[in-house]
């Protein structure tokens, strides 16, 4: 077992043995659970109206249901993620284990990956769960799978980048509290950096700072687009995230 | 084992550790004796490689803690102040961890394991979660953590804080058996456990080295003069001057009426034996007659006081010297 291994094993056991994920995972799973059948109901209450009007009626479920749901689930995704990573470094450094581990022959970087993984790793759980609305819904209509996996692939993206946002945040500070609002705050801005972007218009810096959001990129998405483009937004975004956060776990050594 | 040379740690304009120089021998146990602040932990950290030094090099297994970090972690253990444990964690499934973290793996590691168990008597409690465990049990499995990949070298942070007696004494053996075949620095508030467990002491005050020598040398470096103490059941009115008469002897205090007489001889020299033919021959009842040796909390206390805004008096000037390199 690598180090990295080891950390990420031990960042599991961590969270499983906390009521944390538990209560995350509750309210997640249960917010989406409720959105879905809302958006699931609502679709249905049009298709009825259809065929009164019409006689007959063609819904599209990927417009109706999917694409709403996956707008509502990066909201959620924004509050819940940051209460999963807020203890990452925040409690090593508030019970004194940091020194423990930063003295270990263990490479921040393979600290910062280990624990990133682990939390990654919690948070693909709790989406691979919400894969079952999907499914039965497969089983009494029809719709198109290909936009609902690009989604998918969506969240997962935007996720990983949520939690690097996230594992900056608990790296900054000793308090888990202000950790979670750090993140919750960055990544605010980090959505409102759309509105800002389109109040500037089609000019360089207009794109510029849309560009820096990541709702177009996410949008792109779940509309069934895979654009490189896109891909390159979150990977280098989680990239430097966590090159910030193996950056700011180096200097808290220094004070 | 270990080699400080000129190192220097500044916090802002705050120094923490003024060119402090040391070494450790291969199997030598060391005590950093210093009162709260004097810059105990911060030379700990510099050589576990948790925080640089702002000046200075440190070297320990031969290799620097600035350029091979991966090669001194490696090859240390360390206890911080407050044991690193994860409360959510049973002994076992934290002791696992700390093996991974360092490459052990397989049988070395359960082995490992089962030896610092057994080592710490954490065998009643090894599948109780941390968090529930008293301080003492903490502190042994932060220990355990500490010798798990038998380093060479061990870093403790104040090892017996938090045990009740019997434990200390056991801890104290267990450091003893480890001198030897392993270097340890350990710090300490509590002075006889630096003259159990120490070849050495380093005396750390403001950031500064200010004796460094064996307990008994340091003890006997400071000491002024050779002084006796001295219980007689009836003494003369002229015991003062007799005793003060016999050679040697510099000056006699007599201790109000309990007969006790403290005598300040010249260094080097026994006198016991002339006044204890003197007391007997002049019929004075001899009850009790012993030398007075310095204990380390003296030099300690003598050392340090003037932190507490006392001037340095002369015996600490006389000990400055002590304070080189050696």
């Amino acid at each position: 077992m690598t180090p990295v291994q080891a950390i990420i094993a031990k960042e599991l056991r961590s969270y499983f043995v906390s009521p944390v994920v538990y209560a995350v995972g509750f309210v997640f799973l249960l917010t989406v659970g409720l959105l879905a059948y809302l958006y699931v109901v609502f679709a249905g209450a049009q298709a009825i109206q259809l065929m009164q009007v019409r006689g007959s009626a063609q819904i599209n479920l990927n417009d109706l249901v999917f694409r709403n749901l996956f707008a509502s689930t990066r909201f959620i995704l924004l509050i819940i993620l940051p209460i999963l990573t807020m203890r990452l470094f925040a409690e090593e450094r508030k019970l004194r284990t940091f020194e423990f581990l930063l003295t270990s022959p263990v490479g921040i970087n393979e600290i910062v990956a280990g624990k990133f993984m682990s939390v990654f790793l919690v948070f693909l759980g709790l989406l691979g769960l919400t894969g079952l609305m999907p499914l039965m819904l497969a089983l009494f209509c029809d719709f198109e799978w290909y936009p609902v996996l690009t989604g998918y692939l969506g969240l997962v993206l935007l996720g990983a980048l949520f939690l690097s946002v996230g594992v900056l945040a608990s790296a900054l500070t000793e308090n888990q509290i202000v950790a979670a609002f750090v993140s919750i705050g960055l990544l605010l801005v980090l959505w409102l950096l759309a509105g800002l972007g389109s109040l500037l218009g089609d000019t360089a810096i207009g794109q510029a700072v849309s560009y820096l959001s990541f709702m177009e990129h996410y949008d792109h998405l779940v509309r069934g687009l895979v654009d490189t483009k896109d891909l390159v937004y979150f990977f280098s975004g989680l990239a430097l995230m966590l090159f910030l956060s193996h950056r700011v776990v180096d200097s808290a050594r220094w004070k | 084992m270990i080699e400080v040379q000129q190192i220097t740690k500044r916090y802002g304009q705050h120094t923490a550790l003024d060119r402090v120089s040391f070494s450790v021998a291969k199997g030598e146990v060391l005590a950093f004796l210093g009162p709260n602040g004097a810059g105990k932990t911060t030379t700990m950290r510099i050589l576990t490689c948790f925080m640089p030094a702002t000046e200075g090099t440190a070297r320990v297994a031969g290799f620097d803690c600035a350029d091979q970090p991966m090669e001194v972690k490696r090859r240390i253990g360390y206890l911080p102040e407050t044991p690193p444990v994860y409360q959510e964690l049973t002994v076992t499934e934290y002791l696992r961890f700390v093996g991974r973290l360092r490459g052990l793996s397989g049988k070395i590691l359960t082995s490992s394991m089962q030896r610092e168990v057994e080592r710490l008597g954490l065998g009643t409690v090894q599948h109780r979660l941390i968090g529930n465990l008293s301080r003492g049990y903490r502190q042994r499995v932060g220990l355990a953590q500490a010798l798990l990949h038998d380093p060479q070298i061990l870093i403790l942070d104040e090892p017996t804080v938090g045990l009740d007696p019997k434990q200390i004494i056991e801890i104290r053996e267990l450091i003893k058996n480890l001198a030897g075949s392993h270097s340890v620095i350990l710090s300490t508030h509590i002075l006889p456990e630096a003259t159990a467990v120490c070849q050495r002491v380093v005396i750390i005050s403001g950031g500064r080295i200010v004796a460094e020598d064996t307990p008994d040398q340091l003890s006997a470096r400071l000491r002024q003069s050779e002084k006796i103490s001295l219980t007689l059941k009836s003494p003369a009115a002229d015991t003062d001057s007799r005793l003060k008469a016999v050679q040697g002897v510099q000056n006699v205090f007599a201790s109000g009426a309990s007969g006790t007489f403290f005598l300040e001889c010249e260094l080097g020299r026994d006198v016991r034996e002339e006044v204890a033919r003197l007391a007997v021959s002049s019929g004075w009842g001899l009850l009790e007659l012993k030398a007075i040796s310095m204990t380390l909390e003296d030099v300690f206390l003598q050392l340090t006081r003037h932190e507490e805004g006392l001037a340095p008096d002369a015996e600490v000037a006389s000990a400055e010297p002590a304070g080189q390199p050696v």
